[in-house]
């Protein structure tokens, strides 16, 4: 199977006062059509991958790879042409947010119908009867209501349905959520994921769920990429995360409390500096 | 300690919290847990005093609360707001931040007293004239707890104390809140989503949904799944999914 | 600059007060360095103001003594910039000039920005009745033509540089007031200022010592951009004779005098024209570089 992003020796600085901070320090994994999950905690580097591979960071980013490339598109050395042709084309992105990343002042409807004319062939007719396709695909109940309504109309899960139907309005091959669910409340978040799940599988995409939350990563993808600082701790099968070797991903299983057992404190997480060591 | 009856809230015409009420006993935590929405925030912002347009009754240790509140009420009362970005003044030092409670209520010995807030914190000495923006999430956090700790209140109100932050640092957070609450003999209310959390922290809780209160709850039985209203059994089912 | 000063004003790390302050304030200024034209308008501005309280040991001439064997001298070595049309030198009248019309902008500036900054923050954090009523004073004043309302003032009241300062004060405070306002709705409701509240602080204090700090950066690159618009209006009134009254030099009175002269001796009117012109577009400059560096919602 041919691999859909390969990602070998990827760096990412970004520029300071005092020089430069490594945001990504040497890190490598390939996606094919599969869920993968990049789960590390703040700071770990996991967004500015997504980022790096869309070429959505800031000017001032110094990025390096020995391979960064999408199908078989050579990511950093691609027109900006190309780019734009991959981004929300053939990758799409769902942010934290919906609030922020949906146009305020345009109907739900139009901006999924303008996504779909910005890479498909077709009318404003087409558009719209695609828009209303979509809006079904992501189970909203009521979509001739939801069509002609604002952004601050819908609720927050179903702001980020309304996103995830735009995203797949130009039938991309590769959908990259960062953390989709964090701003939505539990119950709300696992029907998303549920969701994001199963149109991928049912689309044949690949999927790169970057999240913090590890357990809710590893019951939606297959496989998982353990981010620290900047390194890639550890890539494993999400079924064998409870086997999970590496310190820092077994320190971040345990210190969550948790309501079937009860414990007076809670392990905290000791960070070896070891784990901040060039791995090869 | 703390005594909400019949509180009901208003924004413009929305009746966010319909008459609700809960007792706290002193040295108590208690819990508010509920999906957003569910007017737990509310609640806590309005025992706070941060929130003008209520009626029902409040006591804070057999005082009736009104709705202006005195200076002695902000000494006995403190709060930790959920996002330790948004709650430090982004112009002020850790220092400045520290020593505005004590000057507020004319507290002397300044000096020491920042200095040991710090150390109660575990916060390293030289995060003392650090701006909000020089210092991590769980750092931030830290600082919050030490405003509201600075001037010796007998009541904290948290307010998603640690859902803006890592599991690894929430750990750490969680960890320093009962160890402070053990020492200082503090009458805490918590608000959260997160059952686990509440359960860990908290002896008793209350589960909100609609602006009420569905259920109140002691820490055994939800552990224990004792839970009779659908709601609180459908929030524990998914909590139990999540933790895999 | 040593490089120890500069990792002691870099550091993470600050171990004193004055240590902290210095080094946010170094990191602004390595910001503002960034951007060439900003430090071009400063420097401008720095110049000028040099050369307005210089003006004594730079002037030739006494600007006030006349020498009407000697008018509308083009420039020369005995006149660097000729004479005016009673043969005043006009080198000297410029540096004396500057005095009178930057300080007229400093003096404006002076009034305005403290008066915009309390009422618009008093009016944002109160809200409600107070907010009301603050808010229609300012639009009052804000309804006015800027330039009528102030020949209004000064027609009032007898014509003379300080009545044009009151007058001009009078008429540019509003914009500030509606700004200060503005920015201290949004400051209100977030949670540090709900921080603070929580300490027990009364409302002067959270309003002065909380909210004006967050409400500066902004004003003060307001006032900035507005100070090319009170140099104009300056000169607009000493043009129509209602401002600085002659003999006094002053840069807009002296373009008014001689305008007669635009065609054969043009140099007389220009050269005060270009004084207006540097000044104003080097506080512009000045101003845009201060809003890159200090409004964090550029950031």
């Amino acid at each position: 199977m041919s691999n859909l992003v390969e990602i070998r020796d990827l760096r990412v600085d970004f520029p300071t006062p005092t020089g430069f901070t490594q945001a990504v320090r040497g890190i490598s994994f390939s996606l094919g059509r599969e869920k993968l999950g990049i789960v590390g905690e703040s700071g770990s580097g996991k967004s500015v991958t997504g980022r790096a591979l869309m070429r959505l960071l800031p000017e001032a980013a110094r990025v390096r790879a020995g391979a960064l490339r999408f199908d078989g598109i050579d990511v950093l050395n691609a027109s900006e042409r190309q780019m734009r042709d991959l981004r929300g084309g053939r990758i799409g992105l769902i942010m934290q947010d919906p609030k922020f990343s949906l146009n305020p002042v345009m109907t739900v409807g139009r901006q999924i119908s303008e996504a779909w004319l910005a890479h498909q062939k077709g009318g404003k007719r087409e558009a719209r009867e695609a828009a209303l396709a979509l809006l079904e695909q992501v189970r909203i109940r009521d979509p001739q209501r939801v069509l002609e309504s604002y952004p601050h109309e819908v609720s927050g899960g179903m702001g980020q349905r309304v996103m995830i139907a735009m995203m797949l309005a130009p039938n991309p091959d590769l959908l990259i959520a960062d953390e989709p669910t964090s701003a939505l409340d539990a119950s709300v978040q696992a029907e998303i994921l549920k969701l994001i799940e199963d149109l991928v599988s049912a689309r044949g995409m690949g999927l790169m769920l970057i999240s913090h939350d590890l357990p809710l990563v590893s019951r939606f993808c297959d496989r998982v990429v353990v981010m620290y600082a900047g390194q890639v701790m550890e890539e494993l099968p999400a079924r064998d995360l409870h086997r999970a070797r590496h310190a820092y991903t077994r320190g971040l299983l345990e210190c969550m409390p948790s309501l079937s057992h009860k414990r007076a404190r809670l392990p905290t997480l000791s960070r070896d500096a070891s784990w901040l060591e060039p791995r090869a | 300690m703390i005594g909400v009856e019949h509180l009901n809230v208003h924004f413009g015409s929305n009746h966010v919290v319909r008459d609700v009420s809960f007792n706290v006993a002193a040295g108590e935590t208690f819990g508010l847990v509920g999906e957003s929405g569910s007017g737990k925030s509310t609640v806590l912002r309005t025992i706070a005093g941060l929130n003008a347009d209520w009626n029902g009754t409040l006591t804070v240790a057999g005082k009736t609360l009104g709705h202006r509140r005195d200076r002695a009420f902000f000494k006995a009362v403190q709060m930790v707001f959920q996002d330790p970005y948004g709650s430090l003044h982004p112009r002020q030092t850790v220092d400045r931040i520290l020593s505005e409670p004590l000057e507020v209520h004319g507290i002397p010995d300044a000096e020491a007293r920042i200095v040991r807030a710090l150390e109660e914190v575990a916060l390293p000495r030289a995060a003392r004239f650090r701006y909000p923006h020089q210092l991590s999430g769980g750092q931030r956090q830290r600082v919050a707890i030490a405003r509201a700790l600075v001037a010796d209140p007998s009541v904290l109100l948290l307010d998603e104390p640690t859902s803006a932050l890592d599991v690894s640092v929430q750990a750490e957070v969680l960890n320093l809140l009962a160890d402070l609450r053990e020492a200082r003999q503090l009458t805490c209310i918590l608000v959260s989503h997160n059952l686990a959390v509440v359960a860990h922290l908290c002896e008793r809780l209350a589960v909100m949904q609609g602006g009420r209160i569905v259920e109140v709850l002691t820490e055994a039985q939800l552990r224990a799944g004792e839970a009779r209203h659908s709601h609180t059994q459908d929030l524990i089912a998914l909590s139990h999914e999540l933790e895999a | 600059m040593s490089a120890s000063t500069r990792d002691w004003l870099l550091t993470d790390t600050p171990a004193s007060r004055s240590q902290a302050k210095w080094g946010r304030r170094y990191q602004l200024w390595l910001a503002f360095r960034r951007n060439p034209l900003a430090v071009a308008g400063l420097a401008v501005v720095v110049v000028m103001l040099i050369l307005a309280i210089a003006a004594p040991l730079l002037a030739t001439h006494d600007p006030g003594v006349q020498e009407l064997g000697n008018r509308l001298q083009p420039p020369s070595a005995e006149h660097w910039l000729g004479t005016d049309e009673l043969g005043r030198d006009v080198w000297s009248r410029l540096l004396y000039g500057g005095r009178v019309t930057l300080g007229m902008v400093v003096a404006v500036v002076v009034l305005v920005a403290p008066l915009g900054l309390i009422v618009g923050c008093v009016a944002g954090y109160a809200g409600g009745l107070l907010d009301r009523l603050l808010m229609r004073v300012t639009d009052v004043f804000l309804a006015f033509p800027r330039l009528i309302l102030a020949l209004a003032f000064v027609a009032a009241m007898k014509p003379g540089v300080e009545s044009a300062v009151i007058a001009i004060a009078l008429t540019a405070w509003p914009p500030y007031a509606r700004l200060a306002r503005a920015e201290t709705l949004t400051i209100r409701n977030t949670d540090y200022i709900a921080a603070v509240r929580m300490t027990g602080a009364s409302p002067w204090r959270i309003i002065w010592r909380h909210v004006t700090p967050m409400c500066l950066p902004s004003l003060t690159v307001r006032v900035t951009l507005d100070m090319s618009s009170i140099i104009l209006t300056a000169a607009g009134l000493g043009f129509l004779g209602l401002g600085a009254q002659p003999p006094i030099p002053e840069w807009g009175t002296m373009i008014a005098t001689a305008r007669r002269f635009i065609l054969e001796q043009w140099w007389v009117p220009v050269i005060p024209g270009i004084a207006i012109f540097t000044a104003s577009l080097a506080f512009n400059l000045l101003g845009d570089g201060l809003r890159d560096v200090l409004d964090p919602k550029q950031r």
